[in-house]
């Protein structure tokens, strides 16, 4: 019974003496975690060195006009090398970016490099170059090149385009991997620990109080009756696992940390292939009968039906993807527009106002996507069961 | 964007919310005749609206 039931119950931890050395090892990684996570960002706050500034940006950096609102929220949905919280401009001018940085690690034809994304200096246009045992790496609108040997600067094309570099095998730990081992981390303590309350008892303590039912929900009202009472067992592992991922995803996404883990294309792409190859593994014999060779139809028919059944099981998986993908981003757009009112209007109602309106907006906007957040990942796991459940059911043959 | 995928994405936008419309008015109907059936009509609607939604989407995405 981690930290979560201990702040919601203030009751005592669990007895014995064996399930106080587990509680206590993973407090202590909770805490140890915690800690690591804190003092790289103190380390980071410290006042990053502020280079010169680049001939394509203004000299403050400021996100005023709409052209630079724009761009922000689409470097926010985007997925980063490191963690930016916010920026200000202090006394002399210097623009300060508060955040903490995250480790990169590159597979570059020299080999494997690692360092801290904070040798960038916040740099995304490319002009600082990291030179890393022998291997000079840029950082350009998020993806990290190789200048090729003897380059000291990194050119581009008219459309943009690095001519004197190639990618490189990104492996680096970004923020969307930061976030989803962090959800990893907490659905395993959670679930650790509701796992291991039901040896001692039959009703959960404290946060566990609160996981149970959402459960049973999975279990009873999207597994079971999608999949069926013959087959429903083996996959409800799989459909909670997607639930509260996804779930968590969500509403750590709505957090001011900035985290868009859902939002990524290649995250929804992982869950609907988990999805796609568990169907088609799991499809029995009529499952398959019924995409190549329909029955009950002419002939003809039944070779015309087959590439459309086909491209079906392929569709299904894809528009989960793009479901999932287009709902969070979209959420996370309108927020952020909502937000930068304030900026926007500021000039016609005041600063005072505009603020006001912005913050009205957003507030309710949050509120919905607070809906949109559970309600994707119940689509989600719904649609997943359903699939899997076409896959596996028994047909009466008529 | 040009002139013809904004065109297309406005049709895209326009035919989904005519798609949910129904689904809605079906929806509610469905509860007026049968509000002990509600659970179950909601759960539909969720999927079908789902499905649908995940059209308007993958189109908008193929046609960005």
């Amino acid at each position: 019974m981690p930290i979560f039931a201990k702040i919601l119950t203030k009751g005592p931890l669990l007895k014995g003496a064996q399930m106080k050395s587990r509680n206590l090892f993973l407090k202590t990684l909770f805490f140890s975690l915690a800690l690591a996570f804190f003092s790289v960002s103190l380390w980071a706050t410290d006042p990053v060195k502020s280079d010169e500034p680049t001939h394509e940006e203004p000299a403050d950096q400021s996100v005023s006009t709409e052209e630079q609102i724009s761009e922000y929220i689409a470097h926010h949905i985007k997925d980063a090398h490191d963690f930016h919280l916010f920026s200000y401009n202090d006394a002399s001018g210097h623009r300060k970016h508060i955040g903490f940085p995250l480790p990169v690690i590159v597979y570059t034809s020299q080999g494997v490099r690692f360092f801290m994304s904070s040798e960038f200096h916040h740099d995304d246009s490319g002009h600082q170059v990291v030179e890393s045992d022998g291997v000079s790496l840029v950082k350009y609108h998020e993806k990290i090149y190789e200048l090729n040997s003897g380059e000291h600067a990194v050119s581009f094309d008219e459309a943009h385009h690095p001519t004197n570099a190639h990618e490189v095998i990104d492996l680096s730990i970004t923020k969307s991997v930061f976030g989803f081992l962090m959800v990893s981390l907490l659905m395993l303590i959670a679930f650790r620990s509701l796992a291991k309350q039901y040896k001692k008892r039959a009703v959960p303590t404290g946060f566990g109080r609160v996981l149970e039912p959402l459960v049973l929900y999975v279990r009873d009202e999207i597994a079971r009756p999608n999949i069926g009472e013959k087959h429903y067992k083996k996959f409800t592992g799989f459909l909670l696992t997607v639930f509260f991922f996804i779930w968590t995803s969500n509403l750590l996404g709505l957090t001011p940390l900035g985290f868009n883990i859902t939002g990524q294309l290649s995250v929804t792409f992982s869950l609907a292939l988990f999805t796609y190859i568990i169907t088609q593994f799991s499809g029995n014999k009529d499952y398959w009968k019924h995409i190549f060779w329909m029955p009950g139809v002419p002939v003809l028919m039944k070779v015309i039906l087959a590439p459309i059944e086909l491209l079906g099981t392929l569709t299904k998986p894809f528009s989960l993807m793009i479901r999932l993908f287009a709902n969070i981003s979209a959420g996370h757009i309108v927020i952020m527009s909502l937000l930068s009112l304030a900026i926007i209007m500021k000039g016609s109602m005041g600063a005072s106002g505009a603020t006001i309106l912005a913050l009205g907006l957003s507030f309710f906007l949050t509120l919905i996507e607070l809906l949109v957040a559970f309600l994707q990942a119940y689509i989600f796991t719904m649609l997943s069961a359903l699939f899997i459940g076409m896959a596996v059911q028994d047909h009466e043959h008529h | 964007m040009t002139v013809p995928n904004l065109v297309g994405a406005g049709l895209i936008v326009i035919g989904a919310g005519i798609g949910l419309g129904q689904i809605g008015r079906g929806a509610m109907e469905g509860i007026a005749r049968q509000p002990e059936a509600t659970g179950k009509i909601q759960t539909a609607m969720i999927i079908i609206a789902a499905l649908l939604e995940g059209l308007a989407f993958g189109s908008l995405f193929l046609g960005k």
